[in-house]
Parts: structure tokens; C-alpha cells; sequence
């Protein structure tokens, strides 16, 4: 084999290497809470640490069965609405906001309050004021991931480049060519950002919400293993929300690397 | 020499225009601008000069519409470049002083941005973003990022957006200060070939007088707040002598 050649194989190798490395180091916190949670599965009874076997069976029925799919993806459709909900009004909230002082100075203490509010107060709240169970969802969820939605929007807008924003003025765009070609990607790795964090939030919302509101969704499921005493069950229906998290994260970041290609990266991490 | 230019027949024309920032009468007021008349004939490269904080990019500012002055009048073209900001679409370009490239735009589509604003059909906007990248030196540079480029090509970019909407009134803001003195000299030099080739109307803001001389056929020095300290024309025939009498003359108006 001739120089080059070898040195190409050599490459590749290392590239193998490195990317079995990543992967390794991506897996390896996982594999080690399934050993230990297997562990345990031996010498504790099985509504303490049920088995992952089990486990494992129980989301394979809930993916299988149409009706209890059907409760996973109500949960979803719920959590996505709320967010859908709260960012439009968040966004909406935050222009005005950035537009004029006044109603800054107006809007931000009611909605620091808000952020006070626990999410349980809301759940209460909902239930005392509304009939219908998904438009209380729709209004928990809008309401407990309102607020860092308009603020990091309004963090993203306020955070502009004002010397892009000068150069972009001096062309006289229209307002919606204004917000496509500057506003729009100026504030887009926020937005994405906050979708992030405001995932998170959701899903936990979501379930306290139809714990107590529902009548299906994964909340209600929880409930349902809950009065049961069936752990295997709760952890099967908690996974399925897990999954979904894991699911929608992925596909941002990989929004985010194709929409963030542009950025300069820098050979020294931080 | 002074240049003679009725305000009706000035592309750009400025007043008794004054600038306060904040609120006029208190101790917190800052007049950067002090009842400043000037007019620029059509066609002409006039360098305003002074030293920094004189209030020459509040002036540029004025001119580009970005801020209204406190009083007296601006006009550009016989309009008022604030209150018909958006008449200006097309007709007035600027190249700041940094490149101001918009990061997630690759150079292409950066030169493209105001002929965007213009409606140009999109074929037409490549073809002139593209022409004007392949003028300025930058072919096979299109689709490369700002960070992907030098301090110098950024800045080109810039020059090439702000020519390709073929604007009339070009507005430059010490676009060549940060650069080192042989790309900037470079780049001068095209700059000025570009200008007289496509007859635009320039004002060059700078704090060089040797900038001033390579680029203006008329040179205006500015004091602080920004008034017409000395003004003077003169054209490719001036010879090295009367270029040396202007230079020192416009050290003598600085160092005051």
C-alpha cells in the first residue's frame, strides 16, 4: 500500500474512532441510570423498580394501541397549541413592547407577576373560570410559558445590531421587507432558544394540567397508573413525553445548524 | 476657491441647519451641528473634513434621512430626506464605516439587499450583484460568508452593494479607516474610478486630509460644533504646488 493511501485509511479510522467516541460519550450517562435502575429491579419489589423489560413492553402497547397512541398525541397537540399560542401573543406582546416605552413600562411588572404565579395556581384558576377541558389546557400552558416568551423575544429584538439595523433603514425598506431580511434572522437563534427552554416547561405543565382537567392525554394516563400502583405503567407514559422532548429538541438543533451555518466557529472551545 | 452653487440647482443642499442632542436649553444639551449651509453640486466628490466628534457623521446622518435636524433645512434633490424617507428608495446608497454586512447573508446576497428593496426580479438582481463582486474583485467570493472573508473583501462587499442599486447620491462614512493603509489606498483608488465612471454625486466623510485630496474635487473642513471652517474646490489640472498650499492651509484650519 503507497503512502497516501495508507494515510487515508489512517484518516478514516480516526474519524471512526472519534465519532464512536462522541457517540460513546452521548450514551454513556443513559446506559449507566438503565444498569443501576436494573439493578435495583433485583432486589427491590416490582411497584418500586419494575424491571425495564417490562417497561420497554409497556411503551411498545401504548405505540401499538390506537387509542392510547391517540392519548400521547393528544398530549402533544395540547402542548404544541399552548406554545404556538404563547409565542404569537408573546411575540405580538414584545413588538409592542419594544415600540413604546409606555406600554413596556406597563406590560413588564404584569407579567413578572405572572412569572410568579405557580402553574398549579393556574390549573385552579382554569378550572374555576372555564367549562370546556382543552381550552383550560390552552389556557394553562398559554399562561405559564406567556412570559418568557415575550421576554426573550423582547431581549432578542432589543439585542439587534443597531448599526445593521441603520445600514438596513438606509435601502427605505418596506416594514415587511424590514422584518424579513433583518428582523426575522436577527432573532431567530433566540426564538429558537426560547422554544428550547419553553419545551421543557411545557411538558410539565401539560401533565399537571390534565391530571386534574383532563379526561385522557398522558396526564390523565399518569393519574390512571398513579391509583393503580402500576410503575411500570407511569414510567411507560412518562417516556412517551421524554421521547417527545428528545424528539422536538433534535429536530431545532438541527434547524439551528442548517439556519446557523453562517456563524464564524472558532477553533478554541470556550 | 470656493464653489458657487445656487441651493435650486444642488443635489444636496443644507441650510442653517442645526443639530441639538437632548433637550435644548439644559446643561444636558449638546449642539453638534451649528448653523451649517452647504451645497453640493451634482455630480461632484465632496470630502468633508475634521477632526473626530466634530459632527460629521450627525451631517451624514441628516443627509440620509436617519436623523431630522433641530433646525434649518436639508435637502436632498429638492426633497427632505426625513419626512420623505421613503422617496429615497433606489436614490441614495451609503457605505458606513464598518462593512455592516448582514452575517447570515452570504456576499451575493449581501449586494443584493437593496435591489431586494427595489422589487428587482430576482435573475436581474444576481446578475447585477454578480457584476458588481466580479468589478470589485471578488469573483468566486459570492457565496462565501462575511466571516469567511477579510476586513477587505467585507468592505468591498459594501462598496458593491451600495453601487449596484445605481443609486445617484452616494454617501460614505471614512468607509477605508479601519483598513491597513495599502488596502485602503487600493480600494480609494477604485472607488473614486467607479464614482466618476458611473457620475455619481459623493459625499466622503473623513478625518484624513490626504484622504481628502485623493478623493474630493472639493474638500470642506469642519469645527467643532461642525461649521464651514474653509472650503475649497479643485480638479485633476491643480497642480502638486497648489495640493501642498491646500494641505497646509487645511493643517493650519484643524490645528486651530
Amino acid at each position: 500500500m503507497s503512502d497516501a493511501a495508507s494515510q487515508t485509511v489512517t484518516s478514516r479510522e480516526n474519524r471512526l474512532f472519534a465519532a464512536a467516541k462522541r457517540l460513546g460519550t452521548s450514551v454513556l450517562p443513559f446506559v449507566v441510570v438503565i444498569l443501576v435502575w436494573q439493578f435495583a429491579s433485583l432486589f427491590f419489589p416490582r411497584f418500586l423498580f419494575p424491571s425495564l423489560i417490562d417497561v420497554f413492553w409497556r411503551c411498545i402497547d401504548i405505540f401499538s394501541s390506537g387509542a392510547m397512541f391517540g392519548d400521547v398525541l393528544a398530549t402533544i397537540l395540547r402542548i404544541l397549541a399552548g406554545l404556538a399560542g404563547a409565542f404569537i401573543v408573546g411575540g405580538g406582546l414584545a413588538l409592542l413592547m419594544v415600540r413604546s416605552r409606555a406600554i413596556d413600562n406597563f406590560l413588564s411588572p404584569i407579567l413578572t407577576l405572572f412569572q410568579g404565579i405557580p402553574a398549579l395556581s393556574w390549573v385552579v384558576f382554569a378550572i374555576i373560570w372555564f367549562h370546556g377541558v382543552e381550552f383550560r389546557i390552552f389556557f394553562i400552558m398559554v399562561m405559564t410559558t406567556l412570559p418568557a416568551f415575550t421576554f426573550q423575544v423582547l431581549g432578542a429584538l432589543r439585542a439587534m445590531s443597531k448599526d445593521l439595523m441603520e445600514m438596513v433603514f438606509s435601502f427605505r425598506p418596506t416594514r415587511a421587507k424590514l422584518f424579513r431580511v433583518m428582523i426575522a434572522p436577527a432573532i431567530l437563534p433566540d426564538i429558537l432558544t426560547a422554544w428550547k427552554v419553553n419545551l421543557g416547561n411545557a411538558s410539565r405543565v401539560v401533565v399537571v394540567a390534565e391530571l386534574v382537567g383532563a379526561t385522557g392525554g398522558v396526564g390523565y394516563q399518569l393519574l390512571q397508573q398513579q391509583q393503580l400502583f402500576d410503575m411500570a405503567g407511569a414510567l411507560a407514559w412518562t417516556l412517551q413525553l421524554v421521547f417527545f422532548v428528545l424528539i422536538v429538541q433534535g429536530a431545532l438543533t438541527l434547524i439551528e445548524n442548517v439556519a446557523f451555518r453562517y456563524r464564524a466557529v472558532s477553533e478554541r472551545a470556550i | 476657491m470656493r464653489d458657487t452653487v445656487t441651493p435650486l440647482e444642488a443635489a444636496i443642499h443644507l441650510g442653517h441647519v442645526s443639530k441639538v442632542f437632548g433637550k435644548p436649553g439644559t446643561e444636558s444639551a449638546y449642539r453638534a451641528v451649528d448653523g451649517l449651509d452647504l451645497d453640493v453640486r451634482p455630480g461632484q466628490m465632496l470630502a468633508l473634513l475634521g477632526k473626530t466628534g466634530c459632527g460629521k457623521s450627525t451631517i451624514f446622518n441628516m443627509i440620509a434621512g436617519l436623523t431630522e435636524p433641530t433646525s434649518g433645512t436639508v435637502r436632498v434633490s429638492g426633497r427632505d430626506p426625513f419626512r420623505d424617507f421613503d422617496s429615497f428608495r433606489g436614490k441614495m446608497a451609503i457605505v458606513f464605516q464598518s462593512d455592516r454586512l448582514l452575517p447570515w447573508r452570504t456576499a451575493i446576497q449581501n449586494v443584493e439587499l437593496g435591489l431586494e428593496m427595489l422589487e428587482v426580479p430576482a435573475a436581474d438582481r444576481r446578475a447585477a450583484a454578480q457584476t458588481w463582486l466580479t468589478k470589485l474583485g471578488l469573483g468566486g467570493h459570492e457565496n462565501d460568508y462575511p466571516h469567511a472573508l477579510s476586513g477587505g473583501m467585507r468592505q468591498r462587499v459594501s462598496i458593491a452593494r451600495a453601487f449596484a442599486t445605481n443609486a445617484n447620491i452616494l454617501l460614505c462614512d471614512e468607509p477605508f479607516s479601519a483598513l491597513d493603509e495599502s488596502t485602503a489606498g487600493r480600494l480609494r483608488a477604485e472607488f473614486v474610478r467607479l464614482v466618476k465612471e458611473n457620475g455619481k454625486t459623493a459625499v466622503f466623510i473623513t478625518h484624513s486630509i490626504s484622504e481628502a485630496l485623493e478623493i474630493g474635487d472639493r474638500i470642506v473642513v469642519l469645527k467643532r460644533p461642525a461649521k464651514i471652517a474653509y472650503d475649497v474646490s479643485f480638479d485633476a489640472d491643480t497642480g502638486r504646488e497648489e495640493r501642498e498650499l491646500i494641505r497646509s492651509r487645511i493643517g493650519e484650519v484643524l490645528a486651530v
